[in-house]
């Protein structure tokens, strides 16, 4: 693999800020919600007026402690401190966030492919309110001006840091998504990339490779989808490597992603960053969950994606199976528990995970499917298709009926008139056309070719209809035929 | 001067105890609008020279005694405090009411929330009589550094009432309120209580909500009463103390009972005078407490000396950990969202300007020294040892309540000070909070009880401190110490009568302005 | 620790507060500061190892409230007390800086 040229490795690390889902703020009682009207929901603390005074939120504190089990942190009595800085999107003009004593700290992600990113800390901090710039185009002599809405203020975030254990912008994708995945497990986040419900830092260095030294890094902005981190990340690779091949050196510093112009700006750099002035918050006691209330919380936590994975590739596993990617895409969605719930009652895996990743998935990105759907019906739909009792194309619009306003597949089947016939069914009225038409089945037992059209008219008679006649014919045949 | 009942500036025969204008009041014996007229008349005549209040809320007020009165016609309880006239010092939010903090960067602002001791004040049926003068953002000891111009010591108006709580300690002084409410964040209820010849309690860290109060040194940070007797400051410190959820740093622990301690007396207390706290004080303020212990020692108490060691590092201990925390509680103020504003081109020289208009050259000095202490590089040296000398301090007190129930020294280093004397030298006023800082940093409480030497014009302080939550105890020896001091600069003073309901509502014998006390008596 | 402190160290402390102080100003702290420090010598001094630092006079810990909703504050009693506000929201001058 020696090459005349240096070969860069790619050292990544990542901060992820998660916006909690709770009802309310972090230090106070203004509801926690997007989209509301600017500044109606504020209040004297989350505005900083004189004299107010902050108050903990338990359940931010709560799903604080269920991400940081879920990542295997040890969760620590912690501390919140100010971080001082003049923002105007702050309205105390500091910050409260946990510093040097962070509730969580030392776990790790492991991704679906198999490896592991360490998890530092995920501490809990409230976030700012949202700035709007209005005017000046860039222009330095205009005046521009910006406006400020606090609903934002004092929402409460989980800032997750990694250890800088990811090496390519795949692995980054596949980090956030695996977290983010986690993160809507447990009941944290929405996921909302988009609202800004889950916002990614990359800090990025690359250094030669087989060299254990970390390069100087920079801090990545406005990553706003995990498309945006991945081309970001191998943008400023290149970028570094190639200032450092001719001879330069890297700056730290801030630096924006341009989605548009696909490269990063530089932002500002660590040398005049502010001395935020950190101190104990004198407003707040310490948090210091006790092992009671950590098992309470731990017993909350549902089965996680790896783990849920695991439980599906298993489940249909001896069926057939199913790749990783449709395993990881029926968790992400939710339906695992369906097709396993349907596969330990008896449905095929295959079909299950077939249908499940087409014809369930697509309903519910669409937003259709109102109705929860009853995985023993389920089981039943892919039972009939399994049997041939439906087929492939009838099975679908049961589903679909199904999905939309819940029921039983043999009556939606019935209803519409798909009434294959069970094979005891067929094989009743096999018998029963045998019996009444003995001179007839010895014809056919002794091989006469033109009687079989006789006996199937009576058998689909019978049926009325339900029949399926190369079915009934198979089965007159298979008994004729010598023992 | 028949009749007067306490060293104040003000007219004989109307000091009648807020307990007994209280009970007065509820029993329909004399109405709040009565009473309130009353004090607002003295208002009327002294408030110009004292300045005590930023605002005085007369309108206001009537409408509250008269909702009192409604009140007791209609057979409602109007609360334990009906009709008694309180001041706020002004850095205690009011709903829709200016709060300036004697601040001109809060100008124009109007809180809309009140605060929770506000509240229970309220609900106790007081009558809000207006807001009071401080050191700007309660940083000082003299109450010059307000906006506002300074306030006046009622018994020597060319000296200062002490401070930050100094409008809320003349306003009692002077009679313009029988109760008012201050903040101590390093003695700025007991060194103007003892300036002014008043009683002034800074609870137990926790006992009183500071919700709604402006934060100065929020570790520091006490709301606690201003009265003209100690039986007067239990009964307001029951009405304002309790949990509030509102407060994080609020104690669950239940309201104390405080004015059934003061029937206790004192015999057995063992009672600890603190070294360290006399040392350097001057002749008479030492004198006093040793007066006061010899006092206390005859009804019973077993009076000892006491070392607590750490004391002579609390003053400097203080001016890192107070102004650090105040660095970070006043950058709000940035002219974004309320207050004043001074418009410039960006962002950063709007908050520059803005700041630089809008404090006063404490503030600025405090923030600058705060901001110094937390910065990269010094804080280990500066704040986080301060805070670890803040634990030598507490063990050292801690050590000591071992031997003594309640600990005694004096308030301040001595009397009021000539307006101006130190405005120059922010060393030495820093220095007039040396004897309280002690309990600040600690949490414990501590209390400012009268003390006339017999030969001043001006009254000193004895201070009281007991361990944490240790309020009854505070009290007791307190209503001691009061029983025990000199009567007010050699007056021939009496004791309110005992259910002094007929006395308080006999109209004054003596309506001459009451001179500087120890004037008339020699 | 020294108690020196240079006019750049007060510029520096003065920009961080977002004070704007006049040359006055500078040179009348610089000299204010250090005799604080000064004082505070002994505090800086004391042999405090393996003392631990107190940040809140009393221990209380895990003071938390229910994730209940309340009351939230009117807009325009909010914004009337803004300096200037425009479009509901509290409105200020360009800002330069980047958010740190």
């Amino acid at each position: 693999m020696t090459t005349t040229r240096t070969e860069w490795e790619t050292v990544i690390g990542l901060e992820v800020h998660c916006e909690l889902r709770t009802a309310t703020k972090l230090f106070c009682r203004c509801p926690n919600r997007f989209g509301a009207e600017p500044n109606t929901l504020v209040c004297p603390v989350c505005l900083g007026l004189p004299g107010s005074l902050p108050v903990l939120n338990r359940q931010a504190v709560e799903l604080a402690i269920r991400i940081g089990l879920a990542l295997g942190c040890e969760v620590r009595p912690s501390v919140f401190h100010r971080k001082n800085y003049f923002y105007p999107d702050m309205p105390k003009d500091y910050q409260v966030s946990q510093y040097d004593e962070p509730i969580n700290v030392s776990g790790h992600l492991e991704l679906p492919d198999g490896s592991r990113v360490g998890i530092e800390r995920a501490h809990i901090e409230e976030d700012t309110g949202k700035i709007t710039h209005v005017g000046g185009g860039g222009r330095i002599h205009e005046a521009a001006h910006s406006l400020i809405d606090y609903n934002r203020a004092g929402v409460p975030l989980v800032e997750i840091v990694s250890a800088p254990d990811i090496r390519s912008a795949e692995q980054a994708r596949a980090y956030v998504s695996e977290l983010r995945a986690i993160l809507v497990a447990t009941g944290a986040s929405d996921g909302k990339m988009e609202e800004g419900s889950l916002r990614v830092d990359a800090n990025v260095s690359v250094r030669p490779v087989g060299s254990s030294a970390f390069g100087t890094r920079c801090e990545i902005k406005n990553l706003n989808s995990l498309r945006s981190l991945g081309r970001a990340i191998e943008h400023e690779a290149e970028r570094q490597a190639a200032i450092i091949e001719e001879g330069g050196t890297i700056r730290q510093e801030t630096r924006h992603w341009d989605e548009a112009a696909g490269r990063t700006r530089t932002g500002r750099t660590k040398e005049q960053s502010e001395d935020y002035r950190y101190f104990p918050e004198p407003d707040l006691v310490p948090v210091a969950p006790d092992d009671d209330w950590l098992a309470g919380v731990a017993a909350g936590l549902p089965t996680l994606p790896a783990a849920r994975r695991d439980r599906l590739a298993e489940a249909v596993g001896s069926a057939g199976g199913a790749g990783t990617a449709e395993v990881a895409l029926l968790v992400e969605l939710g339906l695992d528990d369906l097709v396993v719930a349907a596969v330990e009652a008896g449905a095929d895996g295959r079909i299950a995970v077939n249908r499940a990743t087409n014809e369930i998935a697509a309903a519910r990105t669409a937003g259709q499917g109102s109705v929860a759907l009853d995985p023993a019906a389920f089981a039943r739909l892919v039972s009939m298709e399994a049997d041939g009792r439906l087929t492939a194309t009838q099975a679908k619009s049961v589903l679909a009926e199904l999905l939309a306003s819940g029921g039983d597949p043999e009556a939606i089947a019935k209803a519409k008139g798909y009434e294959a016939l069970s094979s005891d069914a067929l094989a009743g009225f096999v018998d029963q056309v045998i019996s009444e038409n003995p001179a007839e089945w010895e014809k056919m037992r002794a091989g006469d070719p033109k009687i079989v059209g006789f006996l199937v008219g009576r058998v689909m008679k019978l049926a009325r209809g339900n029949a399926d006649g190369g079915a009934v014919t198979d089965e007159l045949r298979r008994r004729a035929a010598p023992s | 001067m028949t009749g007067a009942t306490g060293p104040g500036g003000g007219r004989a025969g109307r000091e009648a105890s807020a307990v007994d204008l209280a009970e007065a009041v509820r029993s329909g014996t004399r109405s709040a609008r009565e009473v309130l007229e009353e004090h607002l008349e003295i208002v009327g005549v002294r408030e110009p020279e004292i300045h005590a209040f930023n605002l005085v809320l007369a309108d206001e007020a009537r409408a509250e005694a008269d909702a009192v009165d409604a009140a007791v016609a209609a057979g409602r309880d109007p609360g334990p405090l009906a009709g008694v006239p309180v001041a706020l010092k002004d850095n205690l939010c009011t709903r829709g009411v200016p709060t300036t903090c004697s601040s001109r960067i809060l100008e124009g602002w109007r809180p809309p929330y009140d605060a929770t001791a506000v509240s229970r004040l309220r609900a106790a049926g007081a009558v809000v009589v207006g807001k009071t003068n401080l050191d700007e953002f309660a940083m000082g000891s003299s109450t010059e550094n307000s906006a506002f111009g300074p306030t006046r010591n009622p018994h020597d108006p060319s000296r200062v009432p002490g401070g930050s709580s100094g409008g809320s300690a003349a306003a009692v002084a002077a009679g313009f309120a029988a109760l008012a409410l201050g903040s101590d964040t390093g003695g700025s209820i007991r060194q103007p209580a003892a300036l002014c010849g008043v009683v002034g309690a800074k609870p137990t860290y926790g006992l009183v909500s500071r919700y709604g109060l402006v934060a100065f040194a929020s570790s520091l940070d006490q709301i606690g009463p201003f009265a003209r007797t100690v039986e007067d400051a239990a009964a307001l410190m029951e009405v304002i103390a309790g949990h509030d959820p509102a407060d994080s740093t609020s104690l669950a622990a239940p309201p104390p009972s405080l004015r059934e301690a003061l029937e206790l007396g004192v015999e057995g207390l063992r009672l600890g005078v603190v070294t360290e706290l006399m040392d350097g004080v001057e002749p008479e303020a030492a004198a006093a407490v040793q007066q006061a212990a010899a006092a206390l020692e005859g009804l019973g108490a077993k009076v000892g000396e006491v070392s607590v060691p750490a004391a002579v590092y609390g003053l400097s201990a203080y001016y890192l950990i107070a102004p650090a925390e105040a660095s970070s509680n006043l950058a709000r103020y940035d002219g974004v969202r309320y207050g004043l504003r001074t418009d410039a081109a960006d962002i950063t020289a709007m908050f520059s300007e803005t700041r630089a208009a809008g404090f006063g050259p404490e503030v600025k000095r405090r923030i600058m020294l705060g901001t110094y202490a937390l910065s990269a590089g010094y804080y280990d040296a500066y704040y986080g040892q301060a805070q670890r000398v803040r634990t030598l301090i507490i063990r050292d007190f801690e050590e000591a309540y071992r031997g003594f129930d309640a600990l005694l020294a004096p308030t301040t280093p001595g009397p009021a000070f000539e307006l101006g004397a130190k405005t120059q030298d922010p060393l030495a006023m820093y220095m007039s909070d040396v004897c309280t800082i002690p309990s600040n940093l600690t949490g414990q409480p501590a209390m400012s009880v009268p003390w006339w030497p017999a030969d001043q014009a001006l009254p000193l302080g004895v201070q009281v401190m007991a361990p944490p939550l240790g309020e009854a105890v505070m009290f007791r020896v307190g209503a001691a110490v009061e029983a025990a001091s000199p009567p007010a600069g050699g007056v021939e003073a009496a004791s309110p009568p005992a259910g002094g309901v007929e006395a308080a509502s006999q109209p004054a014998g003596g309506v001459e302005a009451a001179s500087p006390p120890k004037a008339g008596g020699g | 620790m020294s108690s020196r402190i240079s006019r750049e160290d007060v510029a520096h402390v003065a920009h961080l507060a977002r004070l704007a102080l006049s040359d006055a100003e500078i040179d009348l702290f610089a000299g204010q500061l250090a005799a604080v420090l000064e004082h505070a010598e002994d505090v800086a001094a004391l042999d405090t190892s393996g003392v631990a630092p107190t940040a809140h006079p009393l221990p209380v810990r895990n003071v938390l409230r229910p994730d209940e909703p309340g009351s939230c504050l009117d807009r325009e009693e909010v914004l009337a007390q803004a300096p200037q506000a425009e479009d509901g929201r509290f409105r200020v001058p360009r800002i330069l800086g980047e958010e740190p």
